[in-house]
């Protein structure tokens, strides 16, 4: 019995550009799961945003659209609005969720826009090489941040999904992370939960998912997701913020 | 039936983390190279101990364990 395989839906012989070790492989590995699973690869249009997140449309076998720096959920908004009957969701990095997409994504979820975004915080923005992003933790050196993040300067990190759950519009907030097995398959339950209140109509479906950025954060992939375990989930606490199914 | 893993040399970016990852420690860094000039990693399962966990497989951020076969 073959217990793992490519899901479906992504392109034949397609191979990750990502770096050695970058979670991003794994998390759009179980978004293209769940696809296959709740059957929606020919129902789908994905938004992609700007920086290493943007890359899905290279992998998926979607019909995907190519969203300005930041605006992902508002070109999502309009893909949904005009085609209810089809399911959006976007793929975001921090920096374009949480920065200069912060306006867009909060309101969208204020909206209760029938949505799903997936959101990657790896603390830094990975594309660009390395600067301080919304999510960099205190005391991280990054190269725009060289003697490390400190609140006079630079203020505080963001908490994305405490944020996104006080919306009212949010039907499904979590927060997951990848740095064991364990936590990868709670992470796969996290992003269908997300994609079902969408199916049921019920609202803005939301996961955080904690990843890795071994390249600028000069690390080995394993001391990587020990950074992870470490020193981000203590701040970032891992677990569903918000969901209305009860 | 044995269980066993596929792997696809092509995509391996030589991470190890599959290699920390198996319970049994049935996959190790090989002497082949793929086309960056990294040691790719290989399975190497003569006693027929692998469990099919399919542990490596959601841990590889490459998708290179393409397969896991279980009984």
């Amino acid at each position: 019995m073959q217990v793992f395989k490519i899901p479906e839906v992504f392109r034949e012989d397609m191979k990750y550009t990502f770096c050695p070790g970058c979670d991003h492989g794994v998390a759009v590995r179980l978004v293209a799961e769940v696809l296959d699973e709740l059957g929606l690869k020919e129902d789908t249009i994905a938004v992609a945003s700007v920086g290493c997140s943007v890359t899905i449309y290279d992998f998926l076998n979607l019909d995907t659209i190519e969203a300005p720096h930041g605006r992902a959920l508002a070109v999502a908004t309009g893909v949904k609005r005009a085609k209810p009957d089809k399911f959006v969701f976007t793929y975001q990095g921090d920096g374009d969720f949480a920065s200069i997409g912060l306006a867009e994504s909060m309101h969208s979820a204020l909206r209760g826009e029938n949505l799903t975004a997936i959101c990657i915080n790896n603390t830094t923005y990975g594309m660009t090489g390395g600067q301080l992003g919304p999510t960099t933790l205190m005391g991280q050196v990054t190269t725009t941040s060289p003697m490390g993040r400190n609140a006079e300067y630079y203020g505080y990190p963001i908490k994305i999904t405490e944020h996104v759950a006080l919306c009212d519009g949010t039907a499904y907030a979590a927060r997951v992370s990848l740095d064991t097995v364990a936590n990868i398959k709670k992470a796969k339950e996290a992003i269908k939960s997300a994609f079902d209140v969408q199916l049921k109509g019920l609202g803005f479906g939301f996961v955080e998912i904690l990843s890795t950025c071994p390249t600028n954060w000069r690390m080995t992939p394993e001391k990587a997701h020990e950074r992870v375990r470490n020193e981000m989930m203590p701040v970032f606490k891992p677990g569903v913020y918000k969901d209305i199914r009860g | 039936m044995k269980n066993y893993i596929v792997i696809d040399d092509t995509r391996c970016k030589a991470c190890y983390l599959c290699v920390n990852e198996c319970p049994r420690k049935l996959i190790k860094v090989s002497n082949k190279t793929n086309k960056l000039g990294d040691r790719i990693v290989e399975f190497d399962d003569k006693d027929g101990a692998c469990l099919g966990c399919a542990m490596c497989a959601t841990r590889c951020p490459d998708m290179a364990i393409t397969e896991v076969h279980r009984g």
